[in-house]
């Protein structure tokens, strides 16, 4: 008896190795940078880790794979390295030589990316799924373009600024007007000048003519 | 050297000593007046220190030598520089009017100089108004987080990026497609942006508003347009030097190459730097220093004047290479991380198995043990002295290289707000000068009726340069921009330059321009301008003239285009320019150049048939 099940999990353990080897059709390769996403807070990938990314794949698989239930012991996974890098394959619960499809796989992985990637506090760019190009965000962009609301304080300012100088302007006239009125035209006319008696002078620069002179 | 053309009449166009005097008790003529020296200052410093300071200078300083460069910059500064600005100021304060009176005043043949200057000064506001709309662009975006250029658009199927944007940079992308969506020559007019066209409509009423009443109005702009670059500067200079890299971009800017000093193109260029940016022969500031009293000290301010841009310069320069060092650090450091992610990658080691220090020799020790898989990988070549010398002049600097330092820095949105209005007001500035050099020479020619007020000549150049504007809202805007920027701003300034000099050493008569300082200031000019107002100046304007009409002439014009099918993207690849860019390239340089013996010409044959017709 002891050595049925004994034979049966070689059996096993033999099959899953066959079915994982690195560019296995149906495998994916998964690449892990801790030190890159963690700096010093970094934790040490070790066989619980590794439980845990099982799992991970394993709750995945259920979710979005309908209507069976993948174990921890369907996801298999072989040539660990150092980098912290290794190919997994996913067995079906049903039949343990049989490997699910990679488009199933893939699909769940997409699906449930962003739960993976927070349980190990990872993003898309640490915790790489060789092969499944993360769904990139798109940039943000607001309603009302922001250049626009600027445009429109500046252009504001602007129109301020117009109507302060007309109504400066009007002002400026209606005080001229109201010297003119009141006292004599003394800074009208300012081109023609007079030679005024007592002033010994041979004659007046004319800046009238000066500044008519066309040629 | 006394040798002055005969030239009669001159003393009934111009008032003398007496009168100016007089003028001035009695504060006579409507000419408007600064309201205080400081104004004044102000405005001249601001109408100087413009664009090329930032963007221009420092990439001189760099690609000639570094620390070296400034030998020949500050030599031309004292020798080329500051005679002229003397001379433009002190013309305009001794006969009171913008450029066409003063040089009509002097000899009616010579109206053409001012002329000259009138178009110079057109052509060059219309392309730096667009270059000031592009930045109220910008400006206007600086107001989110995260800044739309750090983020690429994505394609379809939301799996990547919009192939343009993924190959080139998201501020490549933000810059030649989503601002300008330039298309792929100067040929390929395209649509019209909505966007720019909107952003113009600003900049220019903005100036508008700022010279409507002349200097009135522009004098209390100053105060906030000329100061707050130098404030500005100095906040990014604190930041900059305290950003990681900034050292290594100052050490590569200011690391002298005394071998550059027996090149002569950098002498050449510090000559035209210095030309350009002071301002020279635009107008401007003969029209500026015309409202000053008479007993003005000009010297003293020409001297002030070219000590405040020199320093200016450094400064800008010393700014602007702190931020490109901290850029090139960062890039060169996810240059190397980027190479070893993907040797970690290849050969599954563990990630503390290969760091920055240790890069190096793992490389060659993999490359040694593995030379076949390291060279299938895409292992980049991080080169920090490439990276220090990547696009750094001109908009490129500006709109790329900045904006992508700006965006790496904490609190990118702040900054970026700095920056472009720092920009704006160095660009408005200058405009104020430019205006000012378009409107009065308008208004001696009486283009306009005589009533109208100066408002209205005002506006109505800005809404006619607005209307020229548009060519530059098309998607081969930013070529046009180029085409201007190479040839309207160029040839023309120097010949107008060399006009100026030789009609007022020459013409006027330099024993009278000395009895007019002598007047004016209390002394007489001392040898050091004596000799560089007759010979020293003008034969260096000749000589930079010279050579660039030779350069012009040699080569064959090309131009830089943003092409994503050419085979350099995404660097921008060179082309051709087409053949009917000559006809365009005569307008914008022949045309200001020839004004003044044509329309010497021109007044001539009047002269003589109105003598015939007489007699």
């Amino acid at each position: 008896m002891l050595e049925k099940i004994f034979l049966l999990l070689c059996f096993s353990s033999a099959l899953a190795n066959q079915l994982c080897k690195p560019d296995a059709s149906d495998g994916y390769k998964v690449r892990i940078s801790l030190k890159t996403a963690l700096g010093d807070d970094a934790y040490v990938w070790n066989e619980n880790e590794m439980f845990f990314f099982r799992s991970t794949l394993a709750f995945a698989m259920r979710t979005h794979v309908s209507g069976q239930r993948f174990e921890v012991s369907n996801i298999v996974v072989c040539n660990e390295t150092p980098r912290v890098s290794f190919w997994f394959v996913v067995t079906s619960p049903q039949n343990l030589s049989q490997l699910i499809d990679k488009e199933h796989v893939e699909e769940a992985i997409r699906k449930s990316r962003s739960r993976i990637n927070s349980a190990f506090l990872l993003t898309d760019n640490t915790l790489e799924f060789i092969g499944i190009h993360p769904t990139l965000a798109a940039p943000v962009e607001p309603v009302t373009p922001p250049w626009l609301i600027v445009f429109g304080v500046v252009m504001g300012a602007i129109a301020a600024g117009i109507v302060v100088y007309m109504v400066s302007t009007v002002v400026r006239k209606k005080r001229k007007k109201n010297e003119k009125t009141n006292g004599d035209d003394t800074d009208g006319e300012t081109r023609v000048k007079t030679i005024e008696s007592g002033r010994a002078a041979d004659g007046v620069y004319n800046l009238s003519f000066a500044d008519d002179e066309r040629l | 050297m006394r040798l002055v053309l005969p030239n009669p009449g001159l003393d009934l166009r111009i008032p003398n000593h007496e009168d100016l005097d007089r003028m001035e008790k009695e504060e006579a003529g409507d000419r408007l007046k600064w309201d205080n020296k400081a104004q004044y200052i102000l405005t001249c410093v601001g109408f100087c220190i413009g664009l090329g300071n930032v963007w221009r200078f420092p990439y001189l300083c760099q690609s000639h030598g570094g620390g070296a460069f400034l030998i020949p910059y500050l030599i031309l500064l004292v020798l080329e520089g500051m005679p002229l600005l003397l001379l433009e100021f002190a013309i305009g304060q001794r006969l009171r009017k913008g450029s066409v009176g003063v040089w009509r005043s002097i000899s009616p043949y010579l109206t053409g100089i001012g002329i000259a200057s009138m178009l110079v000064s057109f052509l060059v506001a219309l392309y730096y108004n667009t270059l000031i709309a592009w930045i109220m662009w910008y400006f206007f975006n600086s107001f989110q987080s995260p800044l739309p250029w750090t983020q690429c658009p994505l394609n379809e199927n939301g799996t990547g990026f919009v192939p343009e944007c993924q190959e080139s940079s998201t501020v490549d992308y933000f810059f030649y497609r989503v601002t300008l969506n330039s298309s792929q020559s100067i040929a390929d007019s395209g649509e019209i942006q909505w966007a720019i066209v909107v952003c113009l409509l600003a900049a220019w009423t903005v100036v508008a508003i700022c010279c409507i009443r002349g200097i009135s109005t522009t004098g209390k702009a100053v105060y906030v347009t000329a100061i707050l670059p130098y404030i500005v500067l100095g906040i990014f200079l604190v930041r900059g030097l305290s950003l990681k890299g900034a050292l290594s971009g100052l050490k590569f800017l200011f690391t002298p190459d005394v071998d550059e000093l027996i090149n002569p193109t950098t002498w050449l260029d510090a000559g035209a730097q210095v030309f350009y940016s002071f301002g020279l022969a635009w107008g401007g500031l003969i029209s500026f220093s015309s409202y000053n009293p008479v007993h003005n000290n000009c010297e003293q301010d020409a001297v002030i004047l070219s000590v405040v841009t020199g320093l200016t310069s450094v400064y800008a320069a010393t700014v602007t290479y702190s931020i490109i060092g901290f850029r090139a650090t960062e890039k060169y450091d996810n240059c190397i991380s980027g190479n070893i992610v993907t040797l970690l990658n290849a050969f599954d080691l563990s990630e503390d198995n290969i760091t920055t220090t240790n890069y190096e020799d793992t490389l060659n020790h993999l490359n040694s043990v593995y030379p076949n898989v390291v060279q299938g990988l895409d292992i980049k070549e991080c080169d920090m002295q490439k990276l220090l010398s990547e696009g750094v002049e001109g908009t490129g600097l500006a709109f790329i290289v900045f904006t992508e330092a700006i965006t790496k820095m904490p609190g990118s949105p702040i900054w970026s707000v700095l920056f472009f209005l720092m920009l704006f007001c160095l660009g408005l500035s200058t405009l104020f000068g430019n205006i000012e050099g378009v409107v009065v020479p308008l208004k001696d020619l009486n283009v306009f009726p005589k009533k109208w007020p100066h408002e209205v000549v005002t506006g109505i150049t800005c809404a006619v340069a607005f209307v020229i504007c548009l060519l530059f809202a098309q998607q081969s805007g930013l070529y046009w921009v180029t085409v201007f920027d190479t040839f309207a701003g160029s040839v023309p300034l120097l010949t107008v330059g060399l006009f100026e000099m030789v009609a007022i050493v020459y013409v006027y008569g330099i024993d009278r321009f000395n009895e007019d300082i002598v007047f004016m200031i209390g002394h007489k000019p001392n040898i050091f301008w004596q000799v560089t107002w007759r010979v020293v100046s003008p034969l260096i304007v000749l000589v930079i003239l010279i050579f660039y009409l030779v350069t012009i002439a040699q080569k064959e014009l090309r131009y830089l285009v943003w092409d994503y099918n050419s085979e350099e993207f995404p660097s921008l690849a060179s082309v051709p320019f087409p053949s009917w860019i000559n006809a365009v390239i005569f307008l914008l340089a022949g045309v200001p150049s020839i004004t003044l013996p044509v329309y010497a010409l021109c007044r001539l044959v009047f002269v003589y048939c109105k003598k015939r017709s007489e007699k």
